[in-house]
């Protein structure tokens, strides 16, 4: 079987797959990128810490212009992961305002972007709805 | 502050926004600082300092604009803020007046944007590579705009305004577009606008969606055009004609902020924080409160931005924005007439200049000499403008007393 990559670093290839942040050991402040120090109170060292599977869609947009390359319509958004914010789209489901709603609850799901020259298979990560209640609004 | 402190906007101008294919940058800057100029009275040898902002060009536009306007030697800041460079450039000239290290500053932005297209999204084609090799701080083997979210500005905009659906509720794509049919009806009254035809709501909502809820028309023109403003202190001022001290308008707040951190703000834009954080301080500098405002120009770079900006400004209580909406108040004819210049939806938006036109539509109010859109008796009003990234000026400005 060939080898698997994840499309970033912040994503991990478990099983389940899951997402993790950089958590500032001083504050608690959470990041997905490579720090230098901690934006909100200086500090510079990190744990890493496992982010929620499951979240709620805390907004969304459907992309039906982007630049070049990139296939639309596609559902951008920003989902509460049990508290950190994580930014993804939303996949697996049809990209419009009747399927794609505020509040939805959501879950990480994983897809193949494809395989590179050396049989190098990347995986990319999104949101698929999930059965449930949305949250109401006033109460997020 | 003592009045020999204030600062007082002397003269102010900006161009005709639109398509200007036979000026070039330098053409449109230069109009605007000589209309600043001749606004004010004055020449290019009573300018102290000049702070410039363009965006799309090749840097050092203060020093080519002094090249064809007036090269006296006098420092030249070029800055560069995103969409709030003008606002920038004019805190840059405020700050050195009142530093006291000259008596009068110029400042002026200048964009060239006709035809510019998408701001903001992917860049260069996707190059998926032959190999995946992880780069760049999230350690991404492919590019992951499109994948992991937008980085397009209606799409993040866009996602700004529904947010603010999910915590307070009451959004929807309807009201987004009016709120976009109310700025293109009050551009229907400004001469300088790229755009001045009424839309209606039918056709705002059935044009070209670019990222849900904001179609085509609910996003800010990209345009050519340019704008200046001659500042000075109240001292100077006194010793000027009775003519120039009546035209003067004063500047009661001058404020730009970064965005504090908050949790999600490296996620999603929070263009909420830095703007509540300029309000407050503008209005504590000022002295007065929304309650006291006749007018905003407030930066609806689209739909879903001007309806969050109603509270970060509190225009209405938290939470409130679409009720406040709903009642009228932010049309032209309403208690609190918001972007009556018909905003960056149909005005325009050439990044650099939006920061000194939004300031330039405030003050024709407060000096009576804006023609049929005239906010009649308008004494004090409030200008707003945010760059992602993110910086926000907010400025106060009151008609000089009778
Ligand atoms: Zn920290």
């Amino acid at each position: 079987m060939s080898e698997r990559v994840p499309l970033v670093d912040y994503l991990v290839l478990d099983d389940p797959p899951h997402l993790v942040a950089k958590q500032c050991t001083q504050c608690g402040a959470r990041y997905f990128d490579r720090r230098n120090a901690c934006a909100s109170c200086f500090a510079e060292e990190f744990d890493s810490v496992p982010i929620d599977n499951d979240g709620v869609l805390r907004s969304f947009t459907i992309v039906a212009h982007a630049g070049p390359g990139i296939e639309v319509p596609f559902v951008a958004g920003v989902v509460d992961c049990g508290g950190t914010s994580v930014r993804g789209n939303v996949i697996n489901v049809e990209p419009d305002a009747e399927h794609v709603s505020l509040g939805m609850p959501v879950r990480l799901a994983t897809y193949s972007l494809g395989v590179d020259d050396n049989g190098t298979e990347a995986i990319g990560f999104g949101y698929e709805p999930v059965d449930g209640e949305p949250t109401e609004p006033g109460r997020a | 502050m003592s009045a020999s402190e204030d600062i007082w906007i002397l003269g102010i101008h900006m161009t005709k926004f639109g398509k200007h294919p036979d000026l070039d940058t330098v053409d449109l800057g230069a109009e605007a600082i000589r209309g600043a100029l001749a606004d004010g009275g004055v020449t290019m040898a009573d300018m102290g300092v000049v702070a410039a902002g363009n965006l799309m060009g090749g840097g050092g536009i203060g020093q080519q604009l002094q090249k064809q306007v007036g090269q006296t030697g006098v420092p030249v800041y070029n800055v560069s803020n995103a969409c709030a460079t003008g606002a920038t450039a004019l805190r840059t000239a405020i700050m050195a007046v009142k530093a006291g290290e000259c008596d009068m500053g110029l400042a002026v932005g200048v964009e060239k944007l006709a035809g510019a297209g998408l701001l903001g999204g992917g860049g260069k084609p996707r190059a998926d590579g032959k190999v995946y090799e992880p780069s760049g701080r999230f350690g991404a083997v492919a590019p992951t705009d499109g994948r992991i979210g937008t980085n397009t500005m209606p799409g993040v905009f866009a996602q700004v305004g529904m947010e603010y659906g999910h915590r307070y509720g009451g959004t929807s794509f309807e009201l987004f577009a009016r709120i976009s049919e109310k700025n293109h009806a009050h551009s229907t009254l400004n001469p300088l606008a790229a755009y001045s035809k009424a839309m209606s709501l039918e056709q705002i909502m059935n044009d070209v969606m670019i990222a849900y809820p904001n179609t085509r028309p609910m996003c800010s023109a990209n345009c050519d055009g340019a704008a200046a403003a001659v500042v000075t202190n109240g001292a100077t001022l006194k010793t000027l004609s009775l003519e120039q001290q009546r035209r003067a308008i004063k500047v009661s707040a001058s404020v730009l902020t970064s965005d504090p951190w908050q949790e999600a703000c490296q996620v999603l834009p929070d263009v909420n924080t830095l703007t509540r954080n300029a309000a407050t301080q503008a209005y504590e500098q000022a002295g007065v409160g929304p309650e006291d405002l006749d007018l905003v120009e407030l930066h609806d770079c689209f739909a879903t931005a001007e309806l969050v900006h109603y509270d970060n400004l509190g225009l209405c209580e938290e939470g409130g924005a679409v009720d406040f909406f709903g009642s009228g108040a932010p049309w032209r004819d309403g208690s609190k007439p918001v972007n009556v210049s018909g905003g960056l939806q149909s005005k325009g938006h050439p990044i650099s200049a939006t920061g000194i036109a939004n300031i330039w539509e405030v003050c024709q109010h407060l000096r009576d000499e804006c023609g049929d859109r005239q906010i009649p008796d308008a004494k004090v009003g409030l200008a707003h403008v945010i760059g992602l990234g993110s910086a926000c000026g907010v400025h106060i400005l009151e008609r000089a007393a009778a």
